[in-house]
């Protein structure tokens, strides 16, 4: 079951301007989101991630694609009456306290009084903001803010949680406990997609990942399928007692030589060529100290792709990785 | 409690934390203030020019509310963007029009309840008679605050506050003014001019028909027909702003 679909979603903006061809946020972009899973929806500035957002929650039409949540058409009141939803560096009406400002959403989400103050309290013990209880919004740090934020998009205890950018503003701290508040919201069996560009949180929590780069979906799947996928994992090879200046064998395998007293760190391309340098350094009296494969993270792959995706002497990678 | 009674709660309780009905203090100098200087300077119409006075206190201020709240009523949601948060919930974004509105509404009343009862008090201070007159001009001004109101959040969902503003202000004259326009233009040859000024008067709300604060200030008292069929005019003319806002903000992109 797919809580979320978008089917080549595509959103363009008129330029303002005759003759002038009209901004395209959104390029054919399609995904899956999964039922009980934490999707990590990531992209640099600009990439088209808030656009998607707005798109699945009604606040912009989509120019032509399909989007559906919870099997609804996106924007559908039905469908919203079963999400969260947590805006990128949030302002909320700061006139209100902590508890006024949580009951006001509890009310429009068709909320019970009684049920309503038994959730504030919950979700303020939840959120750490137990004590601003009746402090107005307008005294709250952008932490606390992004905090009551997100106990707005859980009052009504939906189904499936939309959060754009939910780690910024936030200290470690923060980040920790929101990152705690997204897996036990799983365990809980709900559906949670967040936007972000926070690529260490995404391999730490996220089930799934899709990567959107000027509106187009890039890469999809889990973290360490996709990190696999990509063959350039280096191996970092350390030894001593051994001269490498002169070895032109060496510098012809190597990405990096680096001579520091009597150690030496040789960093090659790929694994493929461990066994010559090894070979090689056993020929020549070294000694093998260490061999350090260094895995390819979500970041090198993130990197890789936008690359990619800013010069244009290169074709687009196909999308056959999205899924 | 629905989607639009929550909203509009909300919206007269932001007013009332804004202050809004500071403005009451300001009134309430004003009208005790000019007062008693007219009542100094003033010989003969000492009572016409007290009523007169105070209705056209309750009129400025309540109008200059209308519009200076009613045209960010929707845009400061959308710059400050907690739009976003509202129309991710399971409502409307007609009931979100309506709520607003309404919230609006809400605040004029209170606000024009707070100025009758100063302009009350102050006509019994000064003795003067309390007519049904000042009622009638009273209820329409309210009915006129509920237009101008109308015509704000209607420019509101499409454009900027200043050009809110600016038409809103525009039309505001426009519609206290079309009624003499029609009468000057009635012996003209011009055809065009004729039909442009035809055009104008039917198009643009016809204020002038809900201020009647010239008779109740000399106590002539309005047919109650009049009263109820202007009441009836511009309730729904501000209906019709009112549904078209809705149809233009259901179109709009955040």
């Amino acid at each position: 079951m797919d809580d979320i679909v978008t089917d080549n979603l595509t959103k363009s903006y008129a330029s303002g301007w005759p003759g002038r061809p009209p901004f395209v946020a959104l390029d054919g972009l399609s995904l899956t989101v999964r039922r009980g899973e934490i999707f990590g929806f990531l992209g640099p500035n600009g990439a088209g991630k808030t656009t998607t957002l707005k798109i699945l929650l009604g606040l912009v039409r989509a120019t032509s694609g399909q989007a559906y949540l919870l099997g609804q058409p996106a924007g559908d009141v039905a469908a919203r009456r079963r999400i969260g939803f947590l805006p990128e560096s949030p302002y909320f009406y700061d006139y209100l306290t902590a508890e006024e400002f949580l009951g006001f959403y509890g009310q429009l989400a068709g909320l019970a009084r009684s049920a309503i103050t038994q959730r504030v309290t919950d979700l303020l013990g939840l959120v750490g903001l137990t004590d601003a209880r009746t402090r107005q919004l307008r005294k709250f740090s952008k932490g606390m803010l992004q905090r009551v934020g997100l106990a707005q998009a859980l009052i009504h205890d939906p189904e499936l949680i939309i959060l754009d950018e939910p780690m910024t503003g936030l200290d470690p701290v923060g980040r920790k406990q929101v990152r705690d508040l997204i897996l036990n919201l799983r365990d809980r069996g709900k559906t949670v997609f967040f936007s972000t560009h926070i690529l260490h949180d995404v391999e730490m929590i996220c089930d799934r990942v899709g990567i959107v780069m000027k509106g187009r979906l890039v890469a999809s799947g889990r973290v360490d399928e996709l990190v696999r996928q990509d063959h350039t994992q280096s191996v970092e090879v350390v030894c001593q007692q051994l001269k490498v200046e002169e070895n032109a064998f060496i510098h012809s395998l190597a990405t990096r030589v680096l001579q520091q007293g009597q150690q030496c760190l040789i960093v090659l391309p790929s694994p493929d060529a461990v066994d010559a340098l090894v070979g090689e350094i056993r020929r020549q009296g070294g000694r093998l100290l260490s061999v350090t494969p260094h895995k390819a993270s979500l970041e090198d792959l993130f990197f890789q792709e936008a690359t990619q995706r800013t010069s244009p002497s290169l074709p687009h990678v196909t999308s056959g990785r999205a899924s | 409690m629905g989607a639009i009674g929550v909203i509009a709660l909300n919206a007269f309780r932001e007013s009332l934390r804004d202050k809004i009905l500071y403005n009451l203090v300001l009134f309430a100098g004003l009208l005790i203030g000019l007062s008693v200087l007219l009542a100094d300077l003033s010989i003969t119409e000492h009572h016409k020019v007290i009523v007169d006075m105070g209705l056209a206190a309750i009129n400025l201020i309540g109008v200059i509310i209308a519009i200076f709240v009613g045209i960010s009523l929707v845009n400061k949601e959308i710059e400050r963007r907690t739009i976003y948060t509202i129309m991710a919930r399971p409502i409307s974004r007609a009931s979100f029009i309506m709520g607003k509105y309404l919230g609006l509404a809400l605040t004029l009343f209170v606000n024009m309840a707070i100025m009758w009862a100063v302009f009350l008090l102050t006509l019994w201070l000064y003795h003067v008679s309390i007519q049904p007159s000042i009622f009638q001009a009273v209820a329409l001004i309210f009915v006129e605050i509920l237009v101008v109101t109308a015509i704000a959040l209607f420019f509101s969902t499409f454009t900027s506050t200043t050009l809110s503003a600016i038409f809103t202000l525009g039309l505001y004259v426009i519609g206290h003014l079309t009624a003499d326009l029609r009468a000057m233009v009635a012996n003209s040859d011009s055809g065009p001019i004729k039909s442009l000024v035809d055009l104008l008067y039917y198009l643009c709300p016809n204020l002038e028909m809900l201020n009647i604060k010239g008779q109740a200030a000399v106590g002539v008292v309005a047919a109650p027909e009049y009263v109820m069929l202007a009441s009836l005019y511009g309730v729904m003319y501000a209906g019709v702003l009112l549904i078209s806002a809705c149809v233009v903000f259901q179109q709009r992109d955040f």
